[in-house]
């Protein structure tokens, strides 16, 4: 087959790339908890989320769940991953993105009444991209369906 | 025409990322082409300066 | 087929190869490059969620995939440089990873850009964007071990182990969005699922990206002809090409 200097300098190379391979998925197997992007409502409810440590809470905008305060920037919404769903209130500019339905992730901490106070409202957006007149068609077809 | 350039109101955001993008490109280009050029002003000077020696 | 690998690999033939090769690719490029800003900026529709804002994808995912892609071709060039010895491949290793870095630093560019009026931010450290910022430091780490070694051969070898560890990057930055909870979304066209981009916003974007595969074809050619013909400097072809020949350019 191949000159067997080669073939040997060519094994040497595979292992070594498996090796790092290894190491690193057992370094971040280890550091899960700390790469996990955010937590979802129902980690959350089960207690996984950290208590007293701000996290990141990520879900769906609550349909109608949406208040906001008259005078301050004050807004309250549910989130949820159609298992749980989770209160979170904060004081701040929305992205544009934000709306009912849509993809949230916020920034920050537990209170003791199991109020989620976030400091900061990331909109996350799905993979799906379409012009407008397909979106109200779909919509109409779910609508529809509902209705049935 | 207004539309265009404004793009949603994103303009800022649009513009600002072809330009970059197409910027680095051509820039790179210029760049290669520039080092191709230099190397064959050098591999000349060299061939001419070897035959003087011969 | 390995015959053909040698005889190409050779400089000579390489060299006189993708002469003939070029003007053409620069055509096709020109002309899918204008065919695709048309679509990216005229003819695709704007997103029902995202408006226009979200044209930057025809800048930013061709350089993403491009910035994936080149290094993979450096990994091959790496193991051909460990395992072989190809001179070509080690001349192609240090030709190509400017390119890859341009493109990662255009996606990571353009991401931010586009991250901040969606999302909200210009950076998260979540796996998709941290680990393609670990691909720059990769090619940027490359391409310094490349300069900082004055012998060739030497450099060239250790610059490709640095490439060969860093390649399991490649596979954490794809699945990235789908093995851990990400605020990157998950990918919009992937091999096996039917896009879930309409498809007057799909062909721009496929256009683009082989026209970025294209610029990345006729930059990396005359880079590494350029650095075949001072490599090769003292042989007779080189010397005859050099003196015969009122060629301006590379």
């Amino acid at each position: 087959m191949m000159h067997p200097l080669r073939k040997k300098r060519m094994q040497l190379i595979c292992l070594g790339i498996l090796g790092i391979g290894v190491a690193l998925a057992l370094i971040l197997t280890a550091f899960e908890k700390n790469l996990m992007y955010f937590y979802s409502p129902s980690e959350i409810h089960a207690g996984d989320a950290p208590a007293k440590r701000p996290f990141r809470i990520g879900g769906m905008v609550v349909e109608g769940s949406v208040v906001r305060q008259a005078e301050s920037l004050g807004v309250w919404f549910n989130l949820t991953d159609t298992a749980n769903e989770q209160m979170v209130y904060f004081e701040g500019i929305l992205p544009d993105l934000f709306r009912e339905g849509q993809g949230i992730v916020a920034k920050g901490q537990m209170n003791e009444s199991g109020l989620f106070i976030a400091s900061e409202v990331l909109a996350k957006h799905d993979e799906n991209y379409m012009p407008p007149e397909v979106a109200e068609a779909l919509e109409n077809v779910s609508h529809n369906s509902e209705v049935d | 025409m207004a539309a265009f350039l404004s793009m949603g109101g994103y303009a800022a955001y649009v513009w600002s990322s072809y330009a970059i993008t197409f910027g680095i490109m051509i820039l790179l280009y210029v760049h290669t082409k520039r080092q191709g050029e230099k190397h064959l002003r050098w591999l000349r000077r060299r061939i001419a300066s070897q035959e003087k020696q011969k | 087929m390995f015959k053909l690998f040698y005889h190409y690999s050779s400089l000579r033939n390489f060299y006189f190869f993708s002469e003939k090769l070029i003007p053409f690719l620069i055509a096709v490029f020109l002309a899918l490059i204008i065919y695709s800003l048309y679509g990216a900026l005229i003819s695709a529709p704007a997103d029902y969620q995202q408006g226009d804002s979200f044209r930057i994808i025809y800048v930013h995912v061709p350089s993403a995939w491009m910035s994936l892609l080149v290094y993979m071709a450096m990994g091959l060039s790496a193991v051909s440089v460990l395992v072989w010895r190809v001179k070509l491949a080690e001349i192609t290793l240090s030709a190509i990873a400017p390119i890859g870095a341009i493109f990662t630093l255009a996606a990571l560019v353009t991401g931010s850009i586009w991250g901040k009026p969606m999302w909200g931010t210009w950076w998260e450290w979540d796996a998709r964007l941290t680990s393609e910022l670990v691909l720059l430091f990769l090619y940027l780490g490359v391409i310094a071990l490349l300069r900082a070694i004055d012998d060739r051969r030497t450099g060239a070898r250790a610059a490709s182990i640095l490439c060969l560890i860093g390649i399991v990057n490649i596979p954490i930055v794809h699945y990235s969005v789908e093995w851990w909870n990400t605020l990157h979304q998950g990918p919009t066209v992937s091999k096996f699922d039917s896009p879930s981009i309409h498809i007057d916003m799909l062909i721009p974007l496929l256009t683009m990206t082989v026209a970025f595969m294209l610029y990345f074809i006729i930059i990396s050619l005359y880079r590494i002809r350029s650095a075949i013909l001072v490599y090769d400097k003292e042989t007779q072809w080189v010397k005859d090409l050099i003196t015969s020949s009122k060629r301006e350019q590379i």
